[in-house]
This record gives C-alpha cells, sequence and structure tokens, in this order.
C-alpha cells in the first residue's frame, strides 16, 4: 500500500469534489490549538457558500474560522464558546449568522455518537436550563437527564501531529482535542498532518486514530499554529 | 476585615484533598492552586484535554499544542496525560473529577447556579461549564458577594439563565462560607471581622446559620 489512495499533495487537492453550498463541515480544534489552518484557506479560496460548521470556538477575526466569516461563507456555527470574536458578534446581531450553542462535552459527545452509530444519548449536562428548551426528558434511577441528538457531517476536517499514508493518526498534546471525535462523524474525513510518514513507521499500539476514518490525508508544510493567550511566568 | 480576594483562594484550598483530581475555573478559581501545600497531591485537569497541568512555560518553553482551557500556554509535568474531547468529558460527566472550583454571577439558596449569560449582552457561550456542574462531584462557587454596583449575588431565585439547577455545594464570598444542604443554605464560617448583620445586610438568599 506504498502508493495509497488516502494521500494528496496538498488542502486544495484533498478537498477538490467534497465541497458544495449548504454542507455541514464539523472541524477540530480548540480555540486556535490544532485547528486545520491549511483546510480552513482552502475552503475561503473554493468560495464554497452557506456552510454550516460545528467547532468548539469560531477562530479569531483574522485566523481560523474567523476567516470564514469576513467571507461571510459561514450561515451557521454550533459551537460551546465564541467570545473570542468580534466578527462573529457583529454578524449574529444583524442577524446574518446562526448560532447554535451546544455545552462543550454535549458537543463532543454529540460527534463521538454520531460517528459510533448511536443516534441520541442522554445527559444531565444542561438540565434545568435553556439548553433543554424543546428536548425530551427522562428520569432513570430518580435523575432527570435530558435526550441529546448525535450530530454528523458532510465533512470533517481535523488535524493530527503525524498521520501515515493509510490514515492512522497520532495527536500532539492538546492539539487532539475535538479532532478525534469529530473524525469520526463526517462522511468524508479528511486531514492534514504536520509529518507524512510511511505505513508501519507509527508503532500500531502507539496510534490514536484509526485510518478507518480517515478517507485523504496531506502534508502541511507551514503551519503557523499562531497562540492565543501566550502566557509565561519569569525564569 | 472580609476576607481579601488570596484570602478567598486560600479558604478554598482548604476544601482540597490529597490524591483529588480537581477542575479549576478560568479567572480567580485558578489561583487556588498558588495556595495548596506541597505536602499535597492534587491533580488539575483541564476539560480541552489534559490531566496533570503545569505551571505557566518560560519563554523558550511555549507551546502552541499545549494550552489550557481558557487557551493560555502551559507546561506538562511527569505525570501528565492528553485525551480528547469526548475523553475529557466523559470523566467529567462520568463523575470522576473529584471537584470543580468556579465562579458565578449569581447563585440561589437551592444551588442553582448562573455564570454563563446576561440577556442583552453579547453571548460567548457555556464552554465546558454546563458539563462541569452536572457532572463534577462537589461545585465550589468562589464569588464576590456583590456585584460591582452593590448588589446581591447570593439570591431567593437567579433570575439570569442557569448554567445548572441545584448543582452548587459550597459558595466562598469575602464575607464567609456557605453550604447548601437539602435545597438548603447555611452560612458555615464568618469571615474575620464580619458581622452577621452585615452578611444579612448584603444578602438576598434566606440562609441558616
Amino acid at each position: 500500500m506504498s502508493d495509497s489512495k488516502k494521500v494528496y499533495p496538498d488542502a486544495t487537492a484533498a478537498l477538490d469534489g467534497l465541497l458544495s453550498d449548504g454542507m455541514t463541515i464539523l472541524a477540530g480544534g480548540f480555540g486556535l490549538c490544532g485547528i486545520p489552518e491549511h483546510m480552513i484557506l482552502a475552503i475561503r479560496d473554493s468560495g464554497v457558500q452557506n456552510l454550516t460548521v460545528a467547532s468548539n470556538n469560531c477562530g479569531i477575526d483574522d485566523f481560523g474560522l474567523g476567516l470564514l466569516l469576513q467571507t461571510k461563507q459561514i450561515k451557521k456555527m454550533i459551537s460551546s464558546y465564541v467570545g473570542e470574536n468580534k466578527l462573529f458578534e457583529e454578524q449574529f446581531l444583524n442577524g446574518e449568522l446562526e448560532l447554535e450553542f451546544n455545552p462543550q462535552g454535549t458537543l463532543a459527545e454529540r460527534c463521538r455518537a454520531g460517528g459510533a452509530g448511536i443516534p441520541a444519548f442522554f445527559t444531565k449536562t444542561g438540565v434545568g436550563t435553556v439548553i433543554a428548551d424543546g428536548k425530551e426528558t427522562r428520569d432513570f434511577d430518580g435523575q432527570t437527564y435530558l435526550m441529546e441528538r448525535s450530530l454528523t457531517g458532510d465533512l470533517s476536517i481535523v488535524t493530527a501531529w503525524k498521520g501515515d499514508k493509510a490514515g492512522n493518526l497520532v495527536f500532539r498534546k492538546t492539539a487532539r482535542n475535538f479532532n478525534a471525535p469529530m473524525a469520526t462523524a463526517g462522511d468524508n474525513c479528511v486531514v492534514e498532518v504536520e509529518h507524512l510518514v510511511e505505513i508501519g513507521d507509527i508503532e500500531p499500539d502507539q496510534i490514536h486514530l484509526p485510518g478507518i476514518y480517515v478517507d485523504r490525508i496531506f502534508e502541511g508544510h507551514s503551519f503557523e499554529k499562531r497562540i492565543e493567550r501566550r502566557t509565561i511566568r519569569e525564569a | 476585615m472580609a476576607w481579601t480576594r488570596d484570602q478567598m483562594c486560600e479558604r478554598a484550598a482548604l476544601e482540597l484533598e490529597d490524591g483529588f483530581y480537581v477542575n479549576l475555573g478560568i479567572g480567580m478559581p485558578t489561583l487556588v492552586a498558588n495556595y495548596i501545600p506541597d505536602s499535597m497531591n492534587v491533580t488539575f485537569q483541564s476539560e480541552n484535554g489534559m490531566l496533570g497541568m503545569g505551571a505557566f512555560p518560560l519563554d523558550n518553553e511555549v507551546d502552541a499544542d499545549l494550552i489550557n482551557a481558557g487557551k493560555q500556554t502551559i507546561t506538562e509535568l511527569p505525570e501528565s496525560v492528553y485525551f480528547d474531547s469526548a475523553t475529557s468529558f466523559a470523566m467529567i460527566r462520568g463523575g470522576h473529577i473529584d471537584l470543580s472550583i468556579l465562579g458565578a454571577l449569581q447563585v440561589a439558596q437551592n444551588g442553582d447556579l448562573a455564570n454563563w449569560m446576561i440577556p442583552g449582552k453579547m453571548v460567548k457561550g457555556m464552554g465546558g461549564a454546563m458539563d462541569l456542574v452536572a457532572g463534577v462531584r462537589r461545585v465550589i462557587v468562589l464569588m464576590d458577594h456583590n456585584a460591582k454596583d452593590g448588589s446581591p449575588k447570593l439570591l431567593k431565585q437567579c433570575d439570569l439563565p442557569l448554567t445548572g439547577a441545584g448543582v452548587v455545594d459550597t459558595v466562598i464570598t469575602d464575607l464567609g462560607l456557605f453550604e447548601i444542604k437539602g435545597g438548603q443554605l447555611y452560612l458555615s464560617e464568618l469571615a474575620p471581622e464580619t458581622t452577621l448583620d452585615e452578611v444579612r445586610e448584603r444578602t438576598e438568599a434566606e440562609f441558616v446559620q
């Protein structure tokens, strides 16, 4: 399998034929950490419109998913926290952008469940809050739980540190975050990696996400990896 | 003299126990970590996918792939472990985290908590707060006793949208420590040189001493 059909030269090639107006995209990352920065640029350049994007956050004004707000390609965001983004606020308040808040753990579990063939699950998170409005509740063992539907999408865009040509992935530190659950829940999953290696170069026991979830993979050559809150201590 | 912010954090740190797994909220709760005795082994969870959070990095140690839930750069410890967001919230929701300390806009006498949204202002989102208060075994709120305009924050009923219903176990303010048991609020400790009358005057909630 040295000439893996999953391997593409760059983001534009890897996304070719997978983008369409009105589609739902699941994007990995937490803040600016572990975001698929090459694919966000390629999606911007493709001009695809009316996107629904599920992502924990929406980048900042001039980086990450914020770039797709600049071009008004996003119609709706499904997120847990969007406080870092003035453009978001502006478009939301003037009605250009829809927003669905999900508690962070509920968003992660919705994707995990979606990828695992589980259509819904019950959670205590959000019981007695606005998140429960219109949702079914049920008591188990004397406690009230809320039914949440799973989340799937047309396309998952995720980032990993290392991947082999079969799509087996290794993440690095807290850049793993939403990348793993998001990868499992898209009809197609495209991955950008910092290091693309040969099959066999990663110990099978050390793989974080099996390549079965990955349809296309490419090596990104200029990760900017911007830091949102550089915080240091004095020596 | 009521408790200063440092003294509130110091008091909150006394609620930690050896071997605890703890999640600290953004802001003042983060400072509680500074008051843990060296002899005590406490592991901090960061809900973006890490157990065993270390200190902020030196300038030359900064790593874009290593941040906390407040998006600040941090470091790892020998015992650190990383995992994805679904696994992170499975350990939160599953009751495996012993204690969460977080801030609040309002707390009601029955343990209702409001800390994520003020209607009419831009809504930033709840992040992981709803999951934490629903899943962590014990929830401590660390907050000023009154808002900046002097209005009470310990109320009969929250008027802001809730983060969780009946989820708060303990409230530490500059005036004292309160516990909520069986839907009732108890004043357990008064800050030094603080009178019961002062607490009553500055609290809307009904409490038992």
